[in-house]
């Protein structure tokens, strides 16, 4: 069917703010960073156009791109796990007490304060409860510690989801399992966790592109440091750009972390067929 | 089975309360007077219980003017995302218009860039704009979000085509339909989207660090903390006071609509289905 032209007309009113706003804030900077990448553009001075190079001395020369790269890789690697099993246990838990949304709200409170906030008070627990070097300081340790003050931050909005997904499980599956003789962690893994598996695969997907992104948390907990082994991609990036002031480089950096992001994610939606079950 | 439940309870008391225990250790340490806080960390409270401390870092720094500068910019912000967003989520789902589809595409591929990726050209683009340690720096570049149209999209949809009919019949303009029967339906909707731009803006961070020199003058409440942790870090008792002031503003929000933040949540993990 054909569209009336003063529909037309009035669409086009309605979506032009947020056209104009998308387009100038992020359509175009992601084309510009794309451009930039492959310059020497140095925050003063003059730019110069250098192919590859800003890529090729990323992956081959930068004494700490690669180590940011694996750090990030661990951190994501432990975060994401123990947040969802944290989340998922303590939303089947709570989900059984009368003061669920007392407890709902409780573990949610440092998801919802200010990051900074958060990593400043660890960073002087950490000191409190001391040890010589303490948890931070000690770089066998150190990234185990930003994980730890992560998780605790994080887990609480996981556990919202799972805990309203674990709510509305169809009581019929429910029963009909219990008919079945399907109890304990037999009902668990081959009944419960299938109906939630959309709220799961939904939390793990974001929980990772987020951890991918980790900055806030080592950097206010040690600055990248000791040396270098909390230093995360993001951070990279930041000093590349804003404290090195090399823009072409922190544009390639920031443009290597999307298409991680986008490998992740992508494999992440190819896998989900094999595990994750939407009601038809 | 009673005493398996209180069982479960009290073990579920303590998780929370170990849970909690970063916070009632800097609030305790807010508490202590100086000299105090590097005793043995069991000791949550002091020889005293100091709140001059609170006061105190009001001294230091214009954390006052953090937190103004954090409610303008957060609430402002939040205005520009429910206008824009409400807007194109209203022609996305009860218009008919060529290029509808595509277009929709774009805004959702949006969403699949990362921050870091924008903020290098987004720095040089505010230094053309001149707007380099300004407010509107920290407000615009993120005001217009492809999530928001996607969730109130989803929600315009729901409401049923006859009553826009209704409206069209008896003489009513789109903007009006939009103003007039729309946007009260939505109230739900545009609470959730309000309640989380807000402490998007507010607990941001990695773009007012880039944007923002003058920190006494247009820093936010995670930047102000940041240079007052930078320069006190030694004194304990003011950087946790410094802290629970930062957490506060936050939390009473929590306390109040979090019904409302619950349901959010709850509905955006739930969308898959």
């Amino acid at each position: 069917m054909k569209p009336r032209t003063t529909e037309q007309w009035s669409a086009l009113g309605f979506v032009t703010p947020s056209v104009l706003g998308l387009g100038l804030f992020t359509l175009f900077p992601v084309g510009a960073a794309v451009v930039m990448s492959f310059f020497a553009w140095p925050m003063l001075g003059t730019r110069e156009f250098v192919g590859l190079e800003n890529f090729r001395y990323l992956l081959g020369e930068d004494p700490d791109f690669l180590t940011a790269l694996r750090n990030t890789f661990v951190f994501t690697g432990l975060y994401v796990p123990l947040n969802l099993l944290l989340a998922l246990g303590l939303a089947f838990w709570i989900n059984r007490s009368r003061w669920a949304r007392l407890w709902r709200v409780l573990f949610f409170v440092p998801a919802i304060t200010p990051m900074v906030a958060n990593a400043v008070i660890w960073k002087l627990l950490f000191q409190a409860v001391g040890g010589e070097p303490n948890l931070l300081a000690d770089g066998r340790t150190a990234l185990l510690a930003v994980v730890a003050m992560s998780v605790w931050q994080g887990f609480g909005y996981n556990m919202i989801v799972f805990s309203a997904a674990v709510n509305e499980m169809s009581p019929s599956v429910l029963e009909a399992a219990s008919l079945d003789g399907a109890t304990g962690l037999r009902r668990l893994v081959s009944v419960q966790l299938p109906l939630i598996s959309p709220a799961l695969f939904f939390a793990a997907t974001m929980t990772m592109i987020n951890a991918l992104q980790v900055f806030t948390q080592p950097y206010i907990l040690t600055a990248g440091g000791p040396g270098n082994a909390t230093e995360t991609l993001v951070m990279n990036v930041y000093q590349a750009g804003f404290e090195s002031r090399d823009l072409g480089l922190a544009a390639a950096g920031a443009w290597l972390l999307f298409a991680i992001i986008l490998v992740v994610t992508a494999v992440q939606f190819l896998g989900q067929k094999r595990w994750v079950h939407y009601e038809s | 089975m009673r005493a398996s439940r209180v069982l479960s309870h009290t073990l579920l008391a303590a998780v929370a309360l170990a849970f909690l225990y970063p916070l009632i250790f800097a609030v305790a340490t807010a508490l202590k007077p100086p000299g105090e806080t590097f005793g043995s960390p069991t000791a949550l409270v002091g020889s005293e219980l100091r709140w001059r401390n609170f006061a105190d870092v009001f001294d230091y720094v214009p954390f006052e003017r953090y937190i103004g500068n954090g409610v303008l910019v957060s609430g402002v912000g939040t205005l520009v995302v429910l206008a824009a967003s409400a807007l194109s989520a209203y022609a996305f789902a009860a218009l008919r218009w060529r290029g509808r589809d595509g277009l929709f595409l774009v805004f959702l591929a949006t969403m699949m860039v990362p921050q870091e990726v924008l903020v290098v050209p987004m720095f040089l683009l505010m230094q053309a704009f001149g707007w380099v340690d300004s407010y509107q720096a920290l407000i615009f570049p993120w005001a217009f979000t492809a999530f928001g149209a996607f969730l109130l999209r989803q929600f315009f949809k729901s409401v049923p085509g006859e009553l826009r009919e209704a409206a069209r019949l008896d003489g009513a303009g789109e903007l009006r339909i939009f103003l007039r029967v729309m946007l009260p339906l939505a109230r739900p909707a545009l609470g959730v989207l309000a309640v989380f731009s807000f402490i998007g803006y507010w607990n941001s961070f990695l773009w007012p660090l880039i944007m923002i020199n003058d920190v006494n003058a247009r820093g936010t409440v995670p930047l102000g903390l940041q240079l007052f942790f930078g320069q006190n870090g030694n004194q304990w008792h003011l950087v946790m006071a410094a802290s629970v002031i930062s957490v506060l503003p936050t939390l009473l929000l929590l306390v109040a609509l979090q019904k409302h933040l619950v349901k959010g949540i709850a509905t955006a993990g739930l969308a898959g289905r």
